[in-house]
Parts: structure tokens; sequence; C-alpha cells
């Protein structure tokens, strides 16, 4: 009578879990990659994940539509990264404090708006698992193993897995990468060559704002398709983690944040196994992985030099 | 001088988001000359000659009382907390705005926060103060007896401080064990695969004490049937919750649970997979009414009642105060469509509960 697991179908289970939960941190940190990489730490992707959870999951009440709702969550994430912008690189207010005031903005306003337009938790139809089908009788997620692992996730979370390639390219082989790198490397120097420094800022915070925003929307229209408050509940801050993690690189957050959600996914397996380890020893294995990884020295020579620190022209 | 300005508008903006913050919980606790308010309606509670009792329908009667809650989430999470604010707006329905007064501080995770809530409420003269979270006891202890005529409520315990020498205190919790078992057996009947997924947030207090239920009702039905238990460590991670229930469907759940404001994640997969869920505390049907096919939900308003009529003539606390089956604390909903065998061996096992002859012995862990 009892279902019987083999250990191929734990493990093969394990990635599986793994490569879905990875999602919303893998949108939230590639965005705050580039706001760290041009010189600014956004603190507020919390919040600005909770705006994007709240305004795609309405949208998508409202309408239906789903690809609206990816784009709404992305334009308040561009409208929050803007304001944190204005604070941060015009007015240059301590970027770790404006970040942080950012994010109670996100979680208070988010809060307030379900309460007046939502008033209780709601289900949506969300993102189905993609099936790519060849023929009508073979899918691609019948292929053993791989076709386990890779197939049968939703569109976003194959958007986040894409997302990986193209900002390391747009990072490394670009022009305007080029530029963002400099203004968070040595922003004199890239004054001086002609590179306006607070626009590329501008535009690498508000990037990272609407991938934020993604990130929020993977979770209330893909994983999830529910919003309710504070439901990110630290993701948010657990992708700047990840950043300092996969030392500013899109690679390194990628191993990163599939190492933390595959020690949580292995975490809910043996739970699910049995397995005699305290819950509370389990739940807490991911998190220590992060520490002692952040913890590692050699880390912190690949920190943009001016990461953090406000440009003004000619002042040094 | 520059820095200045710039620290000012962080402040400005820190004071923005603040407020945002302090706005979205519910109405202020501020009507505060609080020695002037106080005195008058706790003047009143000893002359019950001045205040007319209101009575509805079939209902205890009661003279006008103000009721502050402190919780942890808020008055929407589908759990614990809006169990509590549901039953006190049905109360306040039934007996009228003038007479029942609500107000509410929701999001006090944080004790220090939750103490300071508390002890605003308990200067500005309400009646009866609920400290809905099993966090708040030690504060609560140190703010009562600085009060000694207001009551206070802490939930989930069964300390009501006497031991410290305070004598305002209830202490109140949901038996969440029966509920627990009743599902329990429920599930048992509705698996068809043998096995069952339970979403638990953290392996203690109230969530323990419906796991152990719950786990013991499936094995009292069917011994070869196999609970897989799993924790998230947290109360308000809906995305682990999601993944918790994900994980019990590729392990083979065919039927699943668990308890906490997180679990609306695991029932959006549930909504997914067309697996029925079976939920606690608060009616969790509006977020997928297809698949939420039995609820355990804690009605609040026997214990409230009882809390209020006791302060009322004078009895301040010191009582425990249980949520049961016996006492319509818990109540069942089935869904329309069950299989009657299935109801009606749910139906037995409350039946059972409540005479006594069913004893619930958890299966160690």
């Amino acid at each position: 009578m009892t279902h019987e697991l083999t250990v191929m179908a734990v493990f093969l289970g394990v990635i599986h879990s793994g490569i879905r939960l990875a999602t919303p941190y893998l949108y939230a940190a590639l965005g705050e990659t580039f706001a760290q990489r041009s010189g600014v730490l956004n603190l507020g992707v919390e919040g600005i994940m909770l705006m994007g959870a709240f305004f795609g999951f309405f949208t998508v009440f409202q309408t239906g539509n789903l690809l609206l709702g990816v784009l709404a969550a992305a334009a308040i994430g561009i409208v929050m990264g803007l304001i944190m912008s204005v604070v941060s690189i015009t007015f240059q207010a301590q970027q770790g404090i404006s970040g942080i005031g950012l994010f109670m903005f996100g979680l208070g306003m988010s809060s307030l708006l379900f309460k007046t337009m939502l008033g209780t938790v709601e289900g949506i139809n969300s993102f189905p698992e993609l099936q790519v089908c060849l023929s009508e009788s073979f899918c691609m997620a019948d292929i053993p193993i791989i076709g386990d692992i890779f197939f049968g996730h939703s569109i976003m979370t194959y958007g986040a897995y894409l997302l990986v390639p193209i900002s390391a390219w747009i990072l490394n082989k670009t022009t305007w990468g080029l530029k963002i790198r400099s203004a968070g490397q040595n922003p004199e120097a890239a004054d001086s060559l002609g590179v306006n420094v607070n626009a590329v800022r501008y535009a690498s915070v508000t990037l990272g704002g609407a991938l934020a925003g993604i990130a929020g929307a993977s979770l209330s229209l893909s994983l999830l398709g529910i919003f309710q408050e504070n439901m990110t509940n630290g993701i948010g801050f657990i992708a700047v983690a990840l950043v300092y993690f996969g030392s500013w690189r899109p690679l390194g957050v990628l191993v990163g944040a599939l190492l933390f959600s595959g020690v949580n996914a292995l975490q809910l397996w043996a739970q699910v196994l049995g397995l005699p380890i305290p819950s509370n020893i389990a739940v807490m294995l991911p998190y220590v992985l992060t520490i002692v990884a952040l913890a590692l020295p050699f880390r912190r020579s690949l920190q943009p030099a001016a990461l953090t620190k406000p440009f003004e022209r000619g002042e040094n | 001088m520059k820095h200045t300005k710039w620290l000012l508008a962080t402040l400005l903006i820190l004071a923005l988001a603040l407020s945002a913050c302090a706005a979205a919980p519910s109405a202020p606790a501020q009507p505060a000359p609080a020695g002037e308010e106080a005195a008058p309606t706790q003047a009143a509670a000893e002359e019950p000659a001045e205040e007319a009792m209101v009575a509805p329908e079939g209902m205890p009667g009661i003279k006008p009382v103000r009721i502050a809650l402190v919780m942890p989430s808020t008055t929407t999470d589908l759990a614990w907390s809006q169990s509590m604010y549901d039953s006190l707006k049905e109360l306040q329905n039934s007996y009228g705005e003038d007479v029942f007064e609500i107000v509410y501080t929701e999001n006090m995770f944080n004790v220090t926060d939750a103490a300071a809530a508390i002890r605003d409420y308990a200067d500005s003269g309400y009646n009866l103060i609920l400290a809905h979270g099993a966090q708040y006891g030690t504060s609560l202890f140190e703010i009562a007896p600085d009060f000694p005529e207001t009551s206070f409520a802490w939930g989930t315990t069964t300390n009501t401080g006497e031991e410290e020498g305070v004598t305002n205190v209830f202490a109140y919790e949901p038996r969440a064990e029966q509920g627990g078992y009743v599902t329990g057996v429920l599930a048992a009947e509705l698996t068809e695969a043998g096995v069952i997924g339970l979403v638990g947030p953290v392996d203690a207090g109230d969530a323990k004490l419906h796991v152990d239920g719950f786990v013991a009702g499936v094995r009292d039905a069917n011994p070869d049937i196999r609970v897989n238990v799993s924790f998230t460590g947290s109360f308000g991670d809906t995305a682990l919750a999601a993944e918790a229930a994900n994980t019990h469907v590729q392990a083979g759940a065919d039927v699943l649970t668990g308890s906490s404001q997180q679990v609306v994640g695991a029932i959006g997969v549930a909504k997914e997979k067309g697996i029925p869920w079976i939920g606690i505390q608060a009616d969790q049907s509006p977020v997928a009414p297809e698949i939420v096919v039995a609820t355990v939900l804690y009605d609040w308003k026997p214990t409230l009642l009882e809390m209020i009529t006791s302060n009322q003539s004078g009895d301040y606390g010191g009582r425990v105060l249980q949520l049961t089956l016996e006492n319509s604390g818990q109540t069942m909903i089935y869904a329309d469509g069950l299989p009657t065998g299935a109801v009606e061996a749910a139906k037995a096992a409350e039946k059972g509960i409540i005479d006594g002859s069913i004893e619930i012995v958890p299966e160690p862990r």
C-alpha cells in the first residue's frame, strides 16, 4: 500500500525542487548584481519584490493576463528603482539606510494596497508547468533523468536561468557593461573618459528594480499563485547576500542560488523521508551554508571598489 | 553641511516608510487622555447600575466593553490571527459597535513592539487586551500587575502567571490535537495512495499538538498509511511551504494538510495539482474552493464571552480557557461532495473525542 521511494527518485526530486526554488533568488540577485557592479548597494530588494508580487498579482486578478502581470511587476519595480536612484545617487543618501527605508516602504505599501484592494487572500491560475511535446505520445519530460530535472518547470523559471548568460554577456562583453563596471570600480577614471557615471548608475539600479519586481511576480504568479502580506519572507535579503556570495558575477550568483535552494530542497526531503535530523537543524542548514561561504576571505578583493560610495564630479 | 542634508533626506524617506507601515495596520490605539478615559470605564465595571446590559438573542448580557488585540501576523492571514479577528468581528456584529469596541495591532511578531502596544492599550483604558501569541508571555506578566483592573489574555498557553502572583491574566489555547485527530481520520479515508503530506511551521506549541493529533488520527484509522511531516522553520515562508507541498506530492502524497499562515503557498500547489487540502484555524476555501475539502474552524466567541463576563463580574483573570470540540471552540466544516463514508468516520471521531471514548495518544516522534 505504501509508496516506496527509490534513491534515484529522491535525488531527482531534490534537483527538480532546487531548480524551481532558485527562481525568485536568481531574478532578484541578478538585478542586484547590476546595481552593485555600478556602485550602488540596494538593500530595498525585498520591498521591491513585495510591490512587484502585489502589482503582478492584482493585474492578473483583474485581467487574467499573466504576461500583463509580469509587465506590471516590472513597471512598479522600475518606479521603486528610480526612487532608490533619486535618494542614493542624486541626493547621495547613505545607501544601506535608504535601502532599508525602501524595504519598509514596500512592505507597508504592499500590505496597505492588499488590504484596501483585495482584503483577503485569493487564488489565481498561475503560470502552468511547461510541457514540450515532440509528438502526442512523447513529451520532453518523459526522457529519463534529464527530462525529470530540466523539463516541467514554468516559463518564469526558464526565464530566470536564461537571464544568467544574458547578464554575464551584458556585463562582460558590451560597452554598456564596461561602463557599469567602471562606474563601480573607478568612477573618477570613467568620468574623465566621458562616461556619465550617475546616468549609468541610474540605469543599473532601475534595471535591478525591474528584475526585483519580476522576482516578486515569479512568486505570486508562478510558484504560488497567491498574494499574502510579507510573502517574500526574507528572499530579497538572501538575494543581496547571494550577490556577495557570487563575487558580483552572474555565474557565481547562479552557483550560490542553486546551492542555497538545493540545500533547502534537500532538508525538505530529509524531513519527508523521516531522517533522524531535528527539523530545527534541517531548516537552519541553507543559512549556515550562506554565512560560511560569505566568511571566506578571498571574495572581498573582488568587491567593486566604489560600492556604496556616492560619486560627485571633481570631488577628488 | 552637505552631509546633514543627505542625512535629513534619508530620515525623511525612513519616516515616510515607517508611517506607511504604521498606517497599514488598522485603527491607531491613540485616543489617549489615558487617566480620564480609563477611570470612568473601570468605575462603570464596579457599579453595574450605571450601564445597561445588552444581550442579543441566545447570548449572554454584557455591558459596554473595549477590547484590544495584539497579533503576530495580520487579520487576513487565513489562519491564527484571522480566526481571532473574525470571532471578534462576529461578536461586534451581534452586540453593536457601541457596546463592543475593537482595536487591533498587526505584525507584532517582535515581542518588544508587542509589549509597547499592550502597555499603550492598557494605558488607554481598554478592558480586555488579547496578547495573541505564545511569545508575549514574559512581557505580559510584567505589564499586568500595573493595571490590576484590566484583563489580559495570553494565548497559547495554560500559564496564567499565578505562581508569579499575577491575578488578571487569562490563559487560552486551542486543543489543536482534537481537530487534528478528526482531520487525520478524514484524510485516512480520503487517501488512495496511502501517503499523506503535512506542511507544518515549527515543531512547537499548538502546531506540534496539531501534528500529534493528526498523526494519531491517521494511525488509529489505518496504521498502514504513512504521514510525511515537514516543518519549514517559519510561520510566514509561503515559498518554502509551497515547495514542501511539492515535495510531498513527489513523495506520493494525495492528500495534504498543514497549519499557520504560510500554508496558502501549499494550498496554491494543491490547487494546481488538484489534490485535496484539509485546513485548520480559519476557513481557507476562498483561495481554492475546489480543493479545500474540510476545515477545523477556530471559533473564539465562547472563550471571548467567558473572559468578558468574568471581567465584568470583577474576576479579572487567573483562568485557563481551552478551545475544544466539546465547547464548540473548534467546529468542523466539511465540503459538499466528500464521500459519505469518510465524513461519517470523521463525525464519529468528533463524537468520540467529545464523549471521551477516544483518547488521543500521540505517536512518539
